[in-house]
């Protein structure tokens, strides 16, 4: 629970942040919440030489609109997407999604580019962000939401890439995100999103494999007139989830399956 | 005349806005000058051989004052770990154990090596370049593959696993039971093993000062006294030249009672480091060091008549003793003696084995046996209600032992001195309002929907304890009680007592008891305790609901002995004679003439003067010990209501209600507290907690308190509080213990709850923690 010996660096800016990533090399990290890397590296899992920490950058830290567009600074904490007017009225689902990370603590400082950048499994952002064909931007290029996600805790990001926005459609239709668990402030043992818009459904799945998960085939069943109930069995399709002490690899199906259909009768405003 | 009586009063606990505003005094809070930091390397194996220790990097490391292995502890410390007799007095094998390995490794997290260096980080840096060779050995992991014959042994050196094999009483003694009976049920039932996660960590802080042979120890520790006890011994130093401070402990739960590795070896490096050590455990080394609580699993049998008559049990205890028998993990047995629970047998049989494996080794855990014994009867009696198809509240009802039947001697020989059993379960009835709930159960079964009503009828024996019982089982230190009151010239008051709070309140109920039977104020009376330099010259600490039950007990005899003597003085300043004082609310008047009167307070300031009767020495003070006579009795009625997700068979506690009897209350807002937290831990137990190892490495697999599902508040429904007050016989307070009485009580309901719930597809057993998975696995095997 004592972290080995490592560099530290404060960047003001975000183009500071990259030269101070550069100077260090691979075995430097940035700094956001720490929410995720401090217990890494309290257990000596992670042992970064330096760490860059970003969360003097003021102007990563914002909720923008931009016509059909939502623009989340990457410093933007957890708690902030949650009370986030703006957030509520333009994708009121992401807002839901913010309220359920984690417990107070780790709200007040978990971030968003945080949690895309981890890439942990059980994220609950990288889900929403695919679903919905999000960009991740960086201090280097745009990336789409489908081409970032690449293993468990590995992203297309490059050593001296930093997040600086994500970048989301304004949806504020029908939508849901039913995210399983045994305490409140747990991971997802499996979590699903529900968004409507443009017509269709996208249906996102958290925690059910090393990426988060696009359920194409509830979404296209559902196109085709399927009922929540018929759709939502497909919810499965494909899914090769690793079992853990809280769920099997079956259960873990079952309950995409089950929490799939909730989340969209609970988007459409039935139980 | 009015009286504030502080007894029974609900005052705010004393200690609260000092440890809620982070200005206790825990371990890690004191630093000396000079200190160097300890860290500890540890087995990442459950069993191997050490071939080699390769210190060279890490003593060149910076800051580093030292790298020590077992062989710079050889001359410095002397014997093995205490194992305590306990409930069972023959114990098979009892593997010897050094505070630090030297050859074998037996579980993950054994001490290999320390280091002490300038800085906590130079200690771990440091620590991190020692290179030790195992040679992997196979782990004994389950307890029933542990005890076949030509299994992989635990120590490699022992004869094989078995700790102890110790029969109380054989099967004949069922046999005409079991003849008469008209059912037979039979269960497997498990206790899962728990990690105790007090708030505060362990903490050992020591300074030895070589010229006069001095040793202070600051630790998280639920009893200084033996502690001081043994690590004198095992350093070879006199119990007088130790000091044992157990300043604010964030809670124990039975793990801070026996001693550790730390205990030993931190001291022995301030001795070789000739500067004071401190050493501070992490959550991590926390989970996976500190001893577990249950471990076990039980065979049980229960013969009963049509009518619901239970006749006879028999019961065979298996016990996960872990890779070393702990201090008191021999406790563990007292649930079969236990294991009748409240109602009448015609016989029980019982026998419990100890199983060594390569884990962490277990002892008492909030408790400790109880639980087990509840859990188990009350699953039991369930069986053959839903076996005969008879409401659980008739079942129980019709065996419960009578109020009439006090004191009742039951099948061990214990002696239970008090209860009324209907009258509790008659108010928790009406507290959850048990007949709606059955309609409404009807209804939501209609529904598809799985809802379920459990009950727990505990008893409870604690309050240890009476010399004749605890004598024989600690191996000679009667578990009885001291205190010491003095009372100051300007008449404040300072109580020393040999318990010792980590959590109980005793700074606020203790306190409350000498200022009603004193007459002074609540606000000059002061409690002492965790400190061996002060107060009497042995304490027993705190653990099995003992602290007010003895400790308490002896403080009030200590006070009267205050009063005692403040008589004799009264009458001398009243020039009346003796027998003709009367003290009353906090002033010694003669019989018949109030007015003629000292207060308290006078005779407190005279006590110090000359004016004294002959042969009276100057002062008012009083040591007391207090040897009780019997055990206590504490017991209620707890029920659960769950309803069970018929998709996910996630288990949601809808309601919970508790009515239990401590006997009198001296204050009510911390007997609630403590139910409150009993009950949270069992329901932690039922549905959430446990320590899991890879069955076949010995990995310790849930580490931290994302892996390890302890809940929070968020998860506990609101739980529904009452209580009937039947007085103690035993003590003059008439008080039993309520420190473990919730969860003695609670896994067992939750459980029984869950089990009616799924009663309809046929599910008549649920094993502890029931998870979502568990049950979704369960019920759809069950519809197949
Ligand atoms: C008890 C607990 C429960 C939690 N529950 C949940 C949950 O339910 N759902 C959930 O989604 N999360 C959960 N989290 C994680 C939480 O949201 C973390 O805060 C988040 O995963 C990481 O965000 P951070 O800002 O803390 O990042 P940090 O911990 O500071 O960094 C995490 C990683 O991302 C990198 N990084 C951070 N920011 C950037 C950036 N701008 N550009 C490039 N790389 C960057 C870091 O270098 C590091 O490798 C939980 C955490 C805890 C402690």
């Amino acid at each position: 629970m004592i972290p080995a010996a490592f560099e530290y660096a404060r960047a003001s800016s975000v183009e500071e942040a990259s030269k101070l990533l550069k100077k260090f090399g691979e075995d430097a990290k940035v700094l956001a919440g720490g929410h995720s890397l401090i217990p890494l590296m309290r257990l000596r899992l992670a042992q970064p030489a330096a760490l860059i920490d970003i969360n003097g950058i003021k102007e990563l830290d914002h909720i923008k609109e931009d016509g059909q567009k939502l623009r989340v600074g990457a410093l933007t904490r957890h708690v902030t997407i949650h009370n986030s007017a703006v957030v509520k009225a333009k994708l009121p689902l992401l807002a839901e999604i913010a309220s359920e990370v984690g417990d107070n603590q780790v709200r007040n400082m978990g971030t968003m580019g945080g949690v895309i950048a981890h890439a942990d499994a059980a994220g609950d952002y990288p889900t929403l962000a695919l679903m919905l064909d999000a960009d991740i931007v960086t201090n280097q290029r745009t990336i789409p939401a489908r081409d970032f996600f690449k293993d468990l805790f590995t992203t297309a990001l490059g050593p001296d890439e930093v997040v600086t926005e994500v970048v989301f459609p304004v949806a504020n239709g029908p939508h849901k995100y039913v995210k399983f668990r045994r305490r409140l402030f747990d991971w997802a043992i499996v979590g699903v999103a529900a968004q409507k818009m443009n017509g269709g459904w996208r249906i996102g799945l958290t925690n059910v494999g090393p990426t988060p998960v696009r359920a194409n085939a509830v979404e296209e069943a559902l196109q085709k007139g399927a009922k929540a109930e018929e759709a939502a069995q497909h919810a499965s399709d494909g899914l090769d989830p690793a079992g853990d002490l809280r769920a099997s690899p079956e259960y873990k199906k079952h309950l995409a399956r089950v929490l799939t259909k909730r989340a969209i009768n609970q988007a459409e405003g039935h139980q | 005349m009015a009286v504030t009586q502080l007894v029974g009063a609900k005052i705010h606990r004393r200690e609260d806005p000092r440890l809620i505003t982070g200005h206790g005094h825990y371990v890690d809070d004191l630093t000396r000058q000079g200190t160097a930091y300890a860290h500890f390397v540890r087995s990442p194996l459950a069993h191997a051989r050490i071939k080699s220790i390769d210190i060279t990097d890490a003593s060149k490391s910076p800051g580093v004052v030292g790298v020590y292995t077992a062989r710079d502890f050889k001359g410095l410390l002397a014997g093995t770990h205490p194992a305590a007799p306990a409930f069972v007095a023959e114990k098979k094998f009892v593997p010897e154990r050094f505070p630090i390995a030297e050859k074998e490794v037996t579980y993950q997290g054994e001490i290999v090596a320390a280091v002490l260096a300038e800085t906590k980080s130079q200690a771990a840096d440091a620590a991190n370049l020692i290179q030790v060779e195992y040679q992997d050995l196979p782990a004994v992991m389950d307890l029933e593959k542990a005890l076949q014959k030509g299994s992989p042994k635990s120590h490699v050196d022992g004869p094989d696993n078995v700790c102890w094999d110790f029969t109380y009483t054989g099967p004949e003694i069922t046999e005409a039971a079991f003849k008469e009976a008209d059912v037979v049920v039979k269960e497997r039932i498990l206790q899962n093993r728990l990690a105790p996660v007090p708030m505060e960590p362990r903490g050992v802080s020591a300074d030895y000062e070589g010229f006069d042979k001095k040793l202070t120890i600051w630790m998280s520790s639920q009893n200084p006294h033996f502690i001081r006890l043994f690590v004198s011994g095992a350093m070879g130093l006199k119990e007088s030249q130790v000091r044992v401070v157990s300043p604010d402990v964030g809670g124990g739960f039975g793990s801070k009672i026996s001693p550790y590795p730390e205990d030993y070896l931190v001291p022995t490096l301030s001795r070789i480091a000739e500067r004071p050590v401190k050493w501070t455990e992490t959550r991590t080394e926390s989970i996976q060091n500190a001893t577990h609580g249950r471990g076990q699993f039980y065979d049980c049998e229960v013969a009963a008549k049509k009518d619901g008559t239970l006749l006879g049990m028999r019961v065979v205890q298996y016990v996960d003793v872990g890779a070393y028998h702990g201090t008191f993990g021999a406790f563990q047995p007292v649930a079969c003696l236990m294991a009748g629970g409240a109602y009448k047998w015609k016989g029980i049989s019982a026998r419990t084995v100890g199983v060594l494996t390569n884990r962490v080794p277990t002892d008492p855990y909030r408790g400790a046996g109880r639980p087990e014994a509840t859990h188990l009867v009350e699953r039991m009696v369930d069986l053959v209600a839903l076996e005969l198809k008879m409401d659980p509240v008739a079942i129980r009802r019709k065996n419960f032992i009578q109020p009439e039947d006090f004191p009742f001697t039951q099948n061990f020989g214990l002696v239970v001195d008090s209860g009324d059993y209907d009258k509790a379960l008659d108010k928790a009835l009406q507290l959850i309002g048990y007949d709606e709930l059955r309609k409404k159960q009807a209804e939501l079964r209609k529904q598809g929907r799985y809802m379920g009503i459990g009950f727990s009828t505990w008893i409870e024996l604690c309050g240890f304890g009476p010399s004749a019982a605890t004598a024989p089982a600690t191996g000679g230190i009667a578990l009885v009680e001291s205190a010491q009151v003095r009372v100051t010239p300007t008449g404040s008051v300072i109580v020393y007592t040999g318990t010792h709070s980590h959590g109980q309140g005793h700074e606020t109920t203790f306190p409350q008891i000498v200022a009603d039977q004193l007459g002074v104020p609540y606000e000059s009376v002061e409690l002492r305790h965790g400190d061996t330099a002060e107060g009497t010259a042995f304490g027993y600490g705190t653990y099995g609901s003992r602290s007010l039950a003895v400790g308490g007990v002896a403080i009030s005899k200590a006070a009267g002995k205050v009063i005692d003597k403040g008589k004799k003085l009264a009458a001398h300043m009243l020039e009346a004679a003796e027998e003709d004082v009367v003290f009353e609310h906090g002033s010694f008047h003669v019989k018949g003439s109030p007015d003629k009167s000292k207060a308290f307070g006078e005779v407190a300031f005279a006590s110090y003067g000359m004016n004294l009767p002959e042969g009276m020495e100057q002062g008012l003070e009083a040591v007391a010990y207090f040897d009780p006579p019997n055990l206590v009795w504490p017991f209620g009625t707890h029920i659960a209501v769950v309803e069970i997700d018929a998709e996910t068979g996630a288990p949601l506690l809808t309601k919970y209600a508790a009515v239990d009897d401590c006997g009198n209350i001296i204050n009510p807002m911390i007997v609630d507290g403590q139910i409150h937290g009993g009950i949270v831990q069992a329901i932690a137990q039922a549905l959430y907690e446990e320590v899991v190892y890879d069955e076949d490495s010995g990995q310790l697999k849930t580490g931290t308190l994302i892996d390890y599902s302890m809940p929070t508040a968020n998860e506990i429904p609101t739980i529904l509080l009452d209580k009937t007050i039947t007085p103690s016989p035993t003590n003059d307070l008439g008080v039993k213990g309520i420190g473990e009485a919730g969860t003695i009580a609670a896994s067992a309901a939750v459980i029984n709850a869950i089990c009616d719930a799924l009663s309809p597809l046929g599910i008549k057993h649920v094993d502890m923690p029931a998870s979502p998975d568990k049950l979704w696995k369960m019920m759809k095997e069950a519809r197949n």
